[in-house]
């Protein structure tokens, strides 16, 4: 196992932690605040990229269509919150995982309608497209590096916005006693509108940070939506400091699962025996450590005080 | 004879005397078809009974359902694919019977220690937590190679019992008609014993049933690996009548189709979860032959029956429930 490939599986570890973050804290914030299970989070993560690719195209320039698509995602989030979500907050659980699992159809049969069934991919601009080299043979890519700062940024933005303005104040005191907050004069309605909009910018940039990776296809959404569940189940729901936490453990650990497992299988096993197994092992790595993490702590890493 | 039975009893009886006239009649009129349309509809149904014994009678919220689905179609084709390419000797076979004991094994124990971790847990965690193992077991056979990874693995002999040829359409339906009757009535037998009683009046009030002295966790544990290996045993019929197995058999949506179907068809009711797949079925069919999209008119549909109705198709149009789920509503308004 050589250094500068640890490092670079490290660095992109991380980097596929931070973009799980941002799904995942839009998710845990509005489960810990509306009580809301959100399976639709992930087509706002699908549109946001979709949103990115078109405005890249008609504008010609990615930063700008970034900039554009984030309020759109927004916009999305915040109809998906007044025309449905709204009216399921008085059931029950059962009743929201259906309910968004529709939501989840029609979204993707939608992005279908407008999109057509190919991927899209989003091109670069040259000053992105790069390589950086950080030391003696850790060659990274410079877009990566972007997604790493980027998903930094957003994180301190919303432990700022959480923990350090009115509105953070009014959301955590939403979280604990929403009844009480609505006595006192608050806008509970918009205030959870708000939440809900929050999140879907947060969950539509990382659609569009990933998509000059992978490109912006259908479903999308729907494979990310379950890491970031198993993020916000290890990390206790509610909370985005777990939240946080358990995405970059679960980022490192898929990738570095993927890319060394079978070099560490080989140092008790057959060569043979290592190759067949460890594709398959790492596969199920993250979701070994879910049941490993529940087993001893039912209710996460971090489980918010409130709730 | 009849004169003891519930009305929810006959009707049960009639929608399964219906389901074992209408297909010969098709092979007769020669409209094959709609027996594999009945077929998918039979052994969906076997599956969403099972699923109503934990969702609508235990309310324990599985999202991952549609796994036991993939083990019991993946224990038909893996030892078919050894028997036929070499290799794994020790489960290589044709035999329905290791088939079925493989299918319906394996889901008791995926289901013993998954619901083992799962059930220690509540409400959301729960949802998700069985959604995410279910999601597991999709990545690792994703993962392996030999058994077609993504692209699935055509099974190339059906399981073979005697006297009973699975080749045959007909033959196929009716084994799995029985099958449903079979699974219908154990469901039934469950939820009526002392067993449960317990589970129901653990879903009703846990604290109380607690101080009454039952073993909340164990009552679900038990109810929770039944419910596994009777949808893992669907899931081997599945296996035989599609003769194709794929990851995708698993993926997180067709557990959602399974939910659908308890709910639209009203949980905790002996015949709702028949109802539910029949529409299930009916639905699929007349849109996606109007539309290629007809995941979008199916979609706005979840969502009109989360928002607009309660209880299901067997809430809406008849008045009466089982007499079990009446208790136990009984039983929560007095609390």
């Amino acid at each position: 196992m050589d250094t500068s490939l640890l490092i670079i599986q490290t660095l992109n570890g991380i980097q596929l932690g931070l973009l799980l973050f941002l799904v995942a804290s839009g998710l845990t914030l509005i489960f810990g605040i509306l009580d809301f299970v959100n399976l639709a989070h992930g087509s706002l993560y699908m549109v946001g990229a979709f949103f990115c690719a078109t405005l890249t195209f008609a504008l010609g320039s990615f930063p700008l269509a970034v900039l554009i698509a984030l309020p759109l995602t927004g916009l999305v989030g915040y109809g998906v919150e007044r025309f449905v979500a709204r009216k399921l907050y008085a059931k029950d659980h059962l009743q929201h995982v259906l309910g968004t699992f529709g939501l989840i159809l029609v979204f993707d049969t939608l992005t279908h309608m407008i999109w057509g069934p190919q991927g899209i991919s989003i091109p670069l601009p040259a000053w992105l497209d790069t390589q950086v080299t950080l030391m003696k043979d850790v060659v990274f890519p410079t877009y990566r590096l972007l997604i790493i700062v980027s998903g930094l940024v957003c994180a301190a933005g919303l432990y700022w916005l959480v923990n350090h303005t009115r509105l953070g104040m009014l959301i955590r005191a939403g979280a604990s006693n929403r009844t009480m907050v609505s006595a006192l004069g608050i806008d509970i309605k918009t205030l959870f509108a708000l939440v809900f909009a929050i999140g879907a910018m947060l969950a539509g940039l990382a659609g569009m940070l990933i998509a000059p990776i992978t490109e912006a296809k259908i479903g999308m959404g729907n494979e990310v939506i379950i890491t970031a569940f198993v993020v916000i189940i290890v990390g206790g729901i509610g909370s985005v400091k777990g939240a946080f936490i358990a995405a970059i453990l679960i980022g490192l650990i898929d990738t570095l699962g993927r890319s060394f497992l079978d070099d560490v299988f080989k140092l008790f096993m057959s060569s043979s025996a290592a190759e067949t197994s460890a594709p398959a092992i790492s596969a199920m790595l993250i979701y070994l450590l879910m049941a490993l993490i529940l087993a001893f702590r039912p209710q996460g890493l971090f489980p918010p005080m409130v709730r | 004879m009849f004169g003891t039975l519930s009305r929810s009893s006959k009707l049960t009886l009639l929608a399964l005397l219906v389901l074992a006239i209408l297909p010969p009649i098709f092979i007769w009129t020669g409209n094959s078809f709609y027996v594999d349309l009945a077929t998918r509809l039979v052994i969906l149904a076997i599956a969403a009974v099972s699923l109503n014994l934990i969702l609508g009678y235990g309310g324990m919220i599985s999202f991952g359902h549609a796994a036991y689905l993939g083990i019991g179609a993946y224990a038909v084709g893996i030892p078919a694919h050894h028997e036929l390419y070499g290799g794994f000797e020790a489960i290589a076979s044709f035999g329905g019977f290791t088939h079925i004991f493989l299918a319906v094994g394996i889901s008791a124990l995926f289901a013993l220690i998954t619901g083992a971790i799962c059930l220690r847990t509540k409400g959301v965690y729960f949802i998700m937590i069985t959604m995410a193992f279910a999601q597991m077991l999709y990545y690792l056979l994703v993962s392996l190679d030999e058994y077609g990874a993504d692209d699935g693995l055509v099974i190339d002999a059906r399981s073979e019992f005697p006297l009973i040829n699975l080749d045959n359409s007909l033959q196929l339906y009716f084994v799995c008609l029985a099958s449903l009757a079979a699974a219908m009535l154990i469901v039934r037998t469950v939820v009526h014993s002392r067993f449960g009683m317990v589970l129901q009046g653990a879903k009703g009030n846990e604290e109380r049933m607690t101080s009454l002295g039952y073993n909340v966790y164990a009552y679900r544990l038990v109810a929770y690996v039944i419910s596994g290996a009777m949808c893992g045993f669907a899931g081997a019929l599945l296996g035989n009548f599609t003769t194709f197995i794929s990851p995708e058999m698993m993926a997180w949506s067709r557990s959602g189709e399974l939910m659908f179907m308890v709910i639209l068809g009203g949980v905790a009711t002996t015949l709702g979860p028949l109802l539910g797949s029949a529409a299930f079925i009916i639905i699929e069919e007349a849109f996606s032959s109007y539309t290629i999209y007809w995941h979008l008119p199916f979609g706005l549909m979840l969502m009109a029956v989360v928002l607009y109705t309660n209880g299901g198709i067997m809430g809406m149009k008849f008045k009466w429930r089982s007499p079990s789920a009446e208790k136990g509503t009984q039983e929560n308004g007095t609390k």
